[in-house]
C-alpha cells in the first residue's frame, strides 16, 4: 500500500506517479490521505490499480480514468469521473454536478445524491446512483445505461439519443424527446446486473424501475418539431 | 468564475475569530478569480451606533482631519478608523444619514463602501491574501460576513467594480455568474430612484434586491424575485444587518457548497473554502438546490 498524504506531497506529484504506472502492476494498492476537495485527484489514469481517496474531493476527481478502481471516501465536486473510459470509481457521499459526463466506459457508483447534469452526454458509461439525480440529467445521453435508486430532477433525458435510464422513484418532468419505455425481460437482467456491480442489490429490486429512452423525434431535423428543438 | 465565502456564526465564542476564519477561507478561492478581493463584515449592531465604510484612491489627502471636520459639520464626536484606503467612521445611528451627507461636500472624491449598524465592507484591486492584509481583516471579529474574489467579466477591474456591492444600509451583496439583462434592469431601477456607482451587471442585482426591501418585501421574497425579474447566471450571497441568504438560478452551473453545525453555517464557491472550519468532518454539508432561497437570521 502506498500512501501518498496530499497537503505535504502535493497533487502534481501524486498524478505524476500514478500517471507512471502505466504498463506496470506491482503498486496496486494506493490510499491518497488529506484531500480536502483539492481538484483533479487521480484523473488520467491508465493502469490496474486501487485508490482509495479518504476524504473529499474537488473538481475533477477520476478525470478520464482508466482501468484503475476509484474509492472516494467522502463526496466528490464538479465532474467526477467525467469521460471515464473504463474501470470503476465508487463514491461513498455526494457527487456535484455533471458527474460520470461524456464518460465512454467503466461504471460510476455515486452511493449518496447527485446533483444536476448527471450522465450529461454519456457515451458508454454506467452509472448507478443510490439517492437522487438533479435537473438536466442524461442531457443528450448517447449510449450506456444509468440506475437510479430515488428521483430525478427536471428534464430528464433532454435531446436522448441511445443510453438507457432506469428510475425508481418520481421523475419531475421528462426533457424533450425523453418518454417512458416498456420493461422487457432484457431490461430488467440489466438493471440486476447493475444494482449487484453497483451495491445496491441490498436496497432495490429490478421490478421497482421504469425505463425511460428517446422517443427519436429529434434525431434529424422535422419542420414539424421545429417547437421542441 | 469568481469565488464566494459566507459565515453566519450561530457560537457566540467564535465571534473574536471571524475576520481570520472568513480571510482563510477566501484566500482558499484565490484562483477563481484573482481581480479583485472585498469582504463584508457585520459586528456591533443594536447599539445605536452606526458605521459609514468610506474609500478613497487619495487616503492620505482626503482622511486627514475628516473625523474632526465631520464632527463640525454634524455636531457630535466621530470615531475614525483609518485602514490603508479605507475609513470606518462611527457615528450616533440617528447621524448616520447627516453624515453621509456632510460627506459629500466635505470630500467629494470618497467613495462610501457601506452604511449601517453592523456593515463594513473592505474592498480593493489585488489577490484575496494582499486585501486581506491590508485591512487586517484576520483581527476582525464579528457575527456574520461574506467575501468574494473576481474574476471580471461585465465590467472593468477598478475598487468600486469589486464585490461586495452595497446598496442600502445594512444590505451587501456577493455574485458569482453574469446578468444579462442588466442594463435594462438598472433603468427600471434607475426611473424608481435607485442610484448606482458603476457599470456593473451585479450592482443591478444588489440595489433590485434593496429596492424589494425598501418596498417592504421580506428577504425571502427579494430573493425569491430575483429568479423571476433577472435573467443570466447567478448564485447570489447576500447579507443583512441580521443574517445571510443565499439564491442560485434556475440552472445552477455556478457552483456551492453550504455547510452546517451547531456553530456556524458556512458558504463556499468550492467545497475548498469550508476544509479548515471547526467541525467540518462532521458537519451537514449539502448543495443548495437550483431556484430555491436560503437565508438564516438571529
Amino acid at each position: 500500500m502506498q500512501t501518498f498524504d496530499l497537503s505535504k506531497d502535493g497533487l502534481r506529484a501524486l498524478n505524476s506517479s500514478l500517471h507512471a504506472l502505466k504498463g506496470q502492476t506491482n503498486m496496486t494498492a494506493w490510499e491518497v490521505i488529506n484531500p480536502k476537495g483539492a481538484h483533479a485527484i487521480a484523473a488520467g489514469v491508465d493502469a490496474p490499480v486501487e485508490i482509495t481517496v479518504r476524504g473529499s474531493t474537488g473538481y475533477y476527481c477520476a478525470g478520464m480514468n482508466k482501468q484503475a478502481s476509484i474509492f472516494i471516501k467522502g463526496s466528490a465536486g464538479p465532474g467526477v469521473a467525467e469521460n471515464m473510459m473504463s474501470g470503476k470509481v465508487v463514491i461513498d457521499g455526494d457527487a456535484s454536478q455533471y458527474a460520470g459526463a461524456t464518460g465512454r466506459g467503466g461504471l460510476l457508483v455515486i452511493k449518496g445524491n447527485a446533483s444536476s447534469r448527471c450522465g450529461i452526454s454519456m457515451k458508454g458509461i454506467e452509472i448507478v446512483v443510490h439517492g437522487n439525480i438533479g435537473h438536466m440529467s442524461c442531457f443528450m445521453a448517447q449510449s450506456g445505461s444509468v440506475v437510479v435508486l430515488g428521483d430525478a430532477g427536471e428534464a430528464l433525458g433532454d435531446s436522448l439519443y441511445e443510453a438507457r435510464l432506469f428510475v425508481r422513484g418520481k421523475v419531475k418532468s421528462l426533457g424533450a424527446d425523453c418518454i417512458e419505455k416498456e420493461m422487457r425481460p432484457e431490461h430488467y437482467a440489466l438493471v440486476e446486473d447493475l444494482l449487484r456491480r453497483g451495491e445496491a442489490d441490498h436496497k432495490a429490486k429490478p421490478e421497482q424501475f421504469r425505463r425511460y429512452g428517446s422517443a427519436r423525434k429529434l434525431y434529424n431535423f422535422n419542420i414539424d418539431n421545429a417547437a421542441a428543438y | 468564475m469568481c469565488g464566494i465565502v459566507g459565515l453566519f456564526l450561530k457560537d457566540a465564542s467564535l465571534e473574536p475569530k471571524l475576520g481570520a476564519m472568513l480571510a482563510d477561507m477566501l484566500v482558499t478561492m484565490t484562483d477563481r478569480g484573482p481581480d479583485s478581493a472585498g469582504i463584508a463584515i457585520y459586528s456591533g449592531a443594536g447599539k445605536g451606533r452606526a458605521k459609514l465604510t468610506v474609500q478613497s484612491a487619495h487616503p492620505g489627502r482626503d482622511f486627514a482631519n475628516l473625523d474632526a471636520d465631520l464632527k463640525d459639520a454634524i455636531g457630535t464626536p466621530v470615531l475614525m478608523l483609518i485602514k490603508d484606503t479605507h475609513a470606518m467612521l462611527e457615528v450616533p445611528l440617528a447621524q448616520l444619514e447627516a453624515a453621509r451627507s456632510a460627506l459629500t461636500h466635505l470630500r467629494p472624491e470618497v467613495k462610501v463602501m457601506s452604511a449601517g449598524e453592523g456593515i463594513e465592507i473592505f474592498k480593493e484591486v489585488g489577490l484575496p491574501k494582499d486585501v486581506a492584509t491590508r485591512f487586517g481583516i484576520a483581527k476582525m471579529g464579528g457575527t456574520h460576513g461574506i467575501g468574494h474574489t473576481r474574476m471580471a467579466t461585465e465590467s472593468a477591474v477598478t475598487t468600486m467594480g469589486a464585490h461586495p456591492f452595497s446598496t442600502g444600509n445594512d444590505q451587501c451583496l456577493v455574485h458569482n455568474g453574469s446578468l444579462s439583462n442588466h442594463n435594462g434592469v438598472r433603468r427600471e431601477l434607475k426611473r424608481l430612484g435607485m442610484t448606482f456607482e458603476t457599470e456593473n451587471d451585479t450592482e443591478v442585482g444588489a440595489a433590485f434586491i434593496s429596492h424589494k426591501l425598501q418596498s417592504g418585501d421580506t428577504l425571502g421574497h427579494a430573493l425569491e424575485a430575483t429568479l423571476t425579474d433577472l435573467d443570466g447566471f447567478f448564485t447570489f450571497v447576500v447579507g443583512t444587518k441580521n443574517g445571510f441568504g443565499v439564491v442560485r438560478d434556475p440552472i445552477a452551473c455556478k457552483p456551492a457548497v453550504m455547510a452546517e453545525t451547531d456553530q456556524y453555517v458556512a458558504f463556499g464557491s468550492e467545497y475548498r473554502a469550508l476544509v479548515n472550519l471547526p467541525g467540518i468532518e462532521t458537519a451537514r454539508i449539502w448543495e443548495p438546490e437550483p431556484a430555491t432561497v436560503y437565508f438564516w437570521e438571529r
